[in-house]
């Protein structure tokens, strides 16, 4: 049954998944070949973080799911992820505003997490800190090149910051599931994250001379399953195969 | 250091790096659609694998004095090669195990003896290259052993694509040592540098006698029906593979060679703003720790 741990475990499980799927499409398409690494890097502890939480929702919710019964047979109307990790990767510029943005809130989430009363997710947040830790640190020398790089790469920043902009604050909104586990400290509650992330958000784009984009209506729906058109073509190119073979070993 | 050693050597390490990257996008092509997260895992590991060998390739080919832009500018404008095997397209999952199990196999096959060639920063990049490999290799069987041990349609996939990247595999190891085509290839020469230490139909025959044990064990059947063991000789007899295919995809007459080099043209010309902004900040800096 869908208890609230077991719709956080998923949220937090399929927000690393998504973006992994995502980052994994820049696979031999990367600017140069350290991105190449880096990327495919950054997309492979993604997708750790995305099976232990996975499995872990799976055990919790007892119906005997397990992490591919729930990455690959869940319609998107049951995925829980934040907008923000499905939308497009656009440009290299896109692509690095999103990273900064969630990088960023990743670490002060699982840098919390480490001290959660659930042994399971305390153990989760603290392996994938360090590898966070060294997310934000790949996004933040990006960010800091293309915005005080050429004029052209401090135009596609500023445009990539302002793509991504509105998708941020769902990132720090309380939903049902998390309220639910803040009091019993197995969550950290979300609008606690704002103030560290703006903190460490605003001094990158300081020391990169990027204004902060400009506020912009906040866009929100993920944790309640209602998702851009895109996450829809995302998962039938991830989905297909498996759900071909329906029952099969692979 | 001669000038035609140098020459040679920096024509085959490039070669070699360049198949490492353009090999990414076969594979690469999975990646978005692998049958479970574990497999995912697998293969995005795999790719990054390929990604690093290119560097470290890249690498050992500037200690003989060019630059990695150098040689991509010969990669993306045909002036130098990569392995043809890339030029097939990857058209089920299985071919991702076939690549593992088959291409990897003849890629350890060929580059083994490397590790001993008389060029010590070519032969240091490959011992670390061999290890990843011989990896790569275990994992690609052991996807298509789940295969060939699963349902019907997994096994006609796993069979399908031995059927077509057995002959490709096998023209990986180039034309025959004796013949009309032998002419004007670099295998005496390089032989004698200590560059190439066995002769290319030596190390066809080592994958061939390797490889059919393996295909055993996998149940899966080799499309070749003159195939069969020799005990005169202590060998594998086998048909070889098409010559005159070989030759027209290294020519550029392949299925995938105007896809594959596209798309390494494509992400290269995308990704020019991008290191123009890092080499721009780069320098910006530069002036100011020389200003302070």
């Amino acid at each position: 049954m869908t208890t609230p741990r077991v719709a956080y475990a998923l949220a937090l499980g399929d927000d690393a998944l998504v973006l992994a799927q995502r980052l994994g499409e820049w696979v031999a398409r990367a600017p140069e070949l350290e991105e190449d690494v880096a990327l495919a890097n950054i997309a492979l502890d993604l997708l750790g973080q995305a099976r232990t939480l996975l499995r872990y929702a799976g055990d919790l919710e007892g119906a005997g799911r397990d992490e591919d019964a729930l990455a690959y047979w869940r319609d998107d109307r049951d995925f829980r992820n934040a907008l923000l990790v499905e939308l497009p990767n656009g440009d290299f510029a896109v692509t690095m505003a999103r990273q900064l943005v969630f990088a960023a809130y990743q670490y002060e989430l699982y840098d919390r997490l480490r001290a959660s009363s659930d042994d399971t997710l305390a153990a989760v947040a603290g392996k994938a800190v360090k590898e966070v830790h060294y997310h934000r640190d790949h996004a933040t020398q990006w960010v800091l090149r293309l915005g005080d790089g050429t004029d052209e790469s401090r135009r596609r920043m500023v445009a990539g910051l302002a793509t991504v902009w509105p998708y941020a604050d769902e990132l720090f909104q309380p939903d049902d599931a998390t309220a639910a586990l803040v009091a019993d400290g197995v969550a950290v509650d979300p609008p606690t994250l704002r103030e560290p992330w703006t903190s460490y958000v605003e001094g990158v784009l300081a020391e990169a001379g990027l204004e902060l984009p400009e506020a912009a209506a906040p866009r929100s729906g993920g944790r309640r399953g209602l998702h851009t058109e895109h996450l829809g073509f995302l998962l039938a190119e991830m989905q297909h195969l498996h759900r071909s073979h329906p029952g099969a070993t692979w | 250091m001669p000038e035609a050693y140098r020459k040679t050597l920096i024509r085959q390490i490039a070669q070699h790096a360049h198949s490492e990257i353009i090999g990414m996008q076969p594979e690469g092509n999975w990646i978005s659609r692998a049958p479970s997260l574990r497999r995912k895992a697998i293969l995005l590991a795999k790719v990054q694998d390929e990604a690093g060998h290119g560097l470290y390739l890249y690498a050992a080919a500037e200690t003989l004095g060019v630059s990695r832009d150098q040689l991509l500018e010969q990669l993306h404008t045909r002036k130098q090669k990569y392995s043809s095997i890339f030029n097939y397209p990857t058209l089920t999952w299985a071919d991702v195990g076939a690549i593992g199990w088959l291409v990897d196999g003849a890629a350890i096959t060929n580059q083994v003896p490397l590790t001993r060639c008389s060029y010590g920063p070519y032969a240091r990049a490959m011992v670390r290259i061999c290890k990843e490999e011989s990896f790569h290799q275990r994992q690609g069987f052991e996807a298509l052993l789940t295969l060939t041990r699963g349902t019907p349609a997994q096994k006609a996939m796993a069979q399908d694509a031995l059927d077509r990247w057995w002959y490709p595999s096998l023209a990986m190891f180039g034309p025959p040592d004796t013949g009309e085509q032998v002419s004007g290839g670099h295998t005496e020469q390089s032989m004698r540098w200590g560059i190439k230490r066995f002769s290319n139909d030596e190390l066809r025959q080592r994958f061939v006698d390797m490889t059919v044990p393996q295909s055993e064990v996998l149940g899966l059947t080799i499309p070749d029906p003159d195939l069969r063991w020799n005990a005169e000789r202590g060998h594998y007899d086998f048909t070889p593979p098409d010559y005159d295919e070989l030759f027209r995809v290294i020519k550029g007459d392949g299925p995938c060679n105007a896809q594959r080099l596209a798309h390494r043209v494509a992400a290269h010309t995308d990704g020019a703003w991008v290191r123009e902004a890092a080499a721009a900040y780069a320098a910006k800096r530069r002036a100011e720790t020389e200003a302070a």
